[in-house]
């Protein structure tokens, strides 16, 4: 969790909105630091996250959140976090024999396009259970990356309507939120891709795009962030807002500021 | 990754195979030491029990920066780019240059350091066969010090010696173990002479599988059809039967001591393999490689393995797949040689026979990746030696030089691309 990101969308843990889709897009550099900041930020809401991680592998996000004063061993023992690591599941997937149904199933079939499996696989993680002795806050699904699921063979429609479906329960019906992670591939001309950005950027609430910086490489700036709101129409008098700042990744933080205010130019 | 996770665990325990015996030294040293200001060395205990217990692998390395395991690319200059090395249970991706000349020396070099280190080693490729690839692999150059067994004596002989030497004060003992450290960096990685061949005793005596395409096609597989092109199905469950009956990953500890697994994928995409991506922009199995990749992807990360792939870039018609291959590998570098473009007659680039693009650096374990500052790097074939070297531009001598020529080169300069800096995105562009 990044303090300074708190503070630009004006929340902290205690006070997180609920019933949201946050779309996070990055192009020509690398968004995963913002996938941290909201695993972390919600494991500190005492929320129950479900976090379907199909990039990197569980070890690797376990150290950054440590970095970050999280720790996913514990809130998985604890029951408050729900990982699919879709990298081992794929082998399991692919290599096994069948016997019960994976959430991954699409792999072993030709005509991938069927993810009710992953959705019954959320909605039987972010279940409210009754006998609980420690009440989460509420639900939140994790997804990194929306743009591989297309890379594996699933049609742009079906993961809208995974998303819509998935919003449904989630938002609605449990009062919990949303947060996802797609490749904006620029100029690779990726239709697929686009379908599913535009799809998920109507829907969404809250976009965080991340961009590499136009001019090039710099070791001070790594990029820069927009912000921007998607308010309900009822509230017409705050229109949507749209922020842009500059960020740079450290070891364990990532400071933003206006756009070329950065400390190494001034 | 977990496996490599323990590996790398272990790896910094005992830091090198030479680690166990100096720790053990040092215990000794330390019994028939007389002075009673006698610390008793946790750290150097440790790595003694260590040492009998957990033996590191050759030719790796901890990285400093996430504590991965990492192996040498078989290439010293590239493995500096890459943030000191390939982490074990990644994938790197080469994309090719366009007449193929020097992306398979990469990935011969790749090789012949898992042969030097003694890895096991698996080539797949659909044009070659491997037994031949592996013969005309380059042959290392050694120092004279480090010309048998790689030193391993010499190594040894030298820490005894700063034993006794270490006597003065028992604060000191644990510098050997410091001193551990540039031996084992420099066994990482090794030059290779590219005009000789690799000596015949050496590919004897590695461990290797070859998966020569032509020769699995005619044997069926009982598998129910994925979307999976024929020759990626075949390839993925060959990897996968030799990392399980040879443990690689982990799963029976007790068999042996731990390898590493380099696995060589030669032009994969292109249309020996039975993909179409290179010959149509609108192909009904264009996911059938980012699939493959992506399983591939997942064997890697829970073995103990590394893998290298080239692939034709220039020939997949689809620009989309090209961007998805690249989010969906590790490290992506792309060659591009001057052979056959305009650049191969310009002024600028005389010294160079091409360009080297690090398109994509890991972000293992971190925030951020090991991004070195030098964007502008060009590369060399020299008479013996593949060199990567920073682009600089040539002195302008002459006096004759017209106005009009030294204005062409500097917009061609201009026109580098999108690794040397300067980004397609409008001439008079300014972030800041």
């Amino acid at each position: 969790m990044f303090p300074e990101l708190n503070n630009l969308l004006n929340t902290t843990p205690d006070r997180a909105e609920q019933g949201k889709l946050t779309l996070l897009c990055d192009a020509k550099t690398d968004g995963s630091f913002l996938v941290h900041h909201f695993l972390s930020f919600y494991l500190k809401a005492n929320c129950k996250v479900c976090f379907v991680a199909f990039i990197q592998s569980f070890s690797h996000y376990n150290i950054v959140a440590q970095k970050l004063g999280v720790s996913l061993t514990t809130a998985r023992e604890r029951g408050q976090l729900v990982f699919l690591e879709g990298l081992k599941s794929s082998v399991d997937v692919f290599f096994r024999a069948q016997e019960e149904p994976h959430p991954l199933q699409f792999l072993r079939e030709a005509n991938a396009e069927n993810l009710q499996p992953l959705y019954e696989f959320v909605r039987e993680a972010l279940k409210p259970v009754d006998n609980a002795e420690a009440a989460w806050r509420c639900p939140v699904l994790l997804v990194d990356d929306l743009s591989v699921l297309l890379s594996l063979g699933v049609g742009a429609v079906a993961v809208l309507d995974f998303i819509h479906y998935c919003r449904a329960t989630v938002c609605c019906e449990l009062k919990g939120n949303i947060v996802a992670l797609v490749h904006d591939s620029g100029d690779a001309e990726d239709e697929e891709n686009d379908i599913l950005l535009n799809g998920l950027s109507h829907q969404s609430h809250l976009i965080l795009r991340a961009e590499g910086l136009a001019t090039g490489f710099c070791r001070d700036v790594h990029g820069q962030l927009r912000i921007l709101w998607r308010r309900p129409s009822q509230l017409t008098a705050q229109r949507d807002r749209s922020l842009t700042y500059q960020y740079k990744i450290q070891d364990k933080s990532v400071s933003f500021f206006a756009k070329g205010m950065s400390p190494a130019v001034l | 990754m977990a496996a490599a996770a323990a590996a790398a665990a272990a790896a910094t325990a005992t830091c090198s195979p030479g680690a166990g015996g100096l720790g053990s030294a040092v215990a000794a040293a330390g019994k028939h030491s007389v002075t009673s200001f006698q610390r008793r060395g946790p750290r150097a205990s440790g790595s003694d029990g260590g040492g009998s217990r957990l033996v590191s692998i050759a030719g790796t390395r901890p990285s400093v920066r996430n504590g991965q395991l990492l192996v040498s690319t078989g290439l010293p200059a590239l493995d500096q780019l890459l943030g000191g090395g390939l982490a074990v249970g990644t994938l790197l991706l080469i994309e090719e240059d366009k007449y193929n000349i020097y992306s398979p020396l990469l990935f011969k070099y790749f090789l012949a350091e898992g042969i030097i280190n003694g890895h096991t080693l698996l080539v797949a490729s659909s044009k070659e066969d491997p037994a031949d690839i592996l013969q005309e692999l380059p042959a290392p150059l050694l120092n004279d010090n480090c010309k048998k067994e790689f030193g391993e004596d010499v190594c040894n002989h030298k820490t005894s010696e700063s034993n006794i030497k270490m006597k003065i004060a028992w604060r000191y003992q644990l510098l050997p173990k410091m001193e551990a450290g540039p031996v084992s960096s420099s066994r990482l990685g090794h030059y290779y002479d590219a005009s000789k061949r690799i000596p015949q005793e050496l590919i004897e005596a590695s461990k290797w599988h070859g998966f020569f395409l032509p020769e699995k096609m005619s044997s069926t597989l009982n598998v129910e059809s994925c979307s999976l092109t024929h020759g990626y199905m075949k390839l993925l469950h060959f990897i996968q039967n030799i990392i399980y009956e040879e443990g690689f990953d982990g799963s029976n500890p007790q068999k042996k001591q731990k390898n590493i697994l380099r696995i060589g994928i030669q032009n994969l995409g292109s249309p020996l393999w039975g993909d179409d991506i290179c010959c149509t922009e609108n192909c009904n199995n264009s996911q059938s490689l980012t699939k493959f990749l992506y399983v591939l992807r997942g064997l890697l990360r829970t073995s103990l393995s590394v893998c290298i792939i080239t692939v034709p870039t220039h020939l997949i018609q689809n620009k989309a797949i090209i961007a998805r291959l690249t989010n969906l590998s590790d490290t992506v570098v792309g060659l591009e040689s001057f052979i056959g473009s305009e650049r191969d007659t310009n002024p600028l680039y005389k010294d160079y026979h091409g360009l080297i693009h690090i398109r994509q650096i890991p972000r293992l374990n971190n925030l951020i990746g090991d991004v070195s500052d030098v964007k502008d790097l060009a590369f060399k074939l020299k008479r013996k030696l593949f060199t990567i070297e920073r682009l600089h531009l040539p002195p302008d001598l002459s006096d004759t030089v017209s106005r009009s020529s030294k204005q062409g080169l500097a917009e061609s300069a201009e026109l580098r691309g999108p690794g040397c800096g300067v980004m397609a995105g409008g001439k008079t562009h300014l972030d800041f």
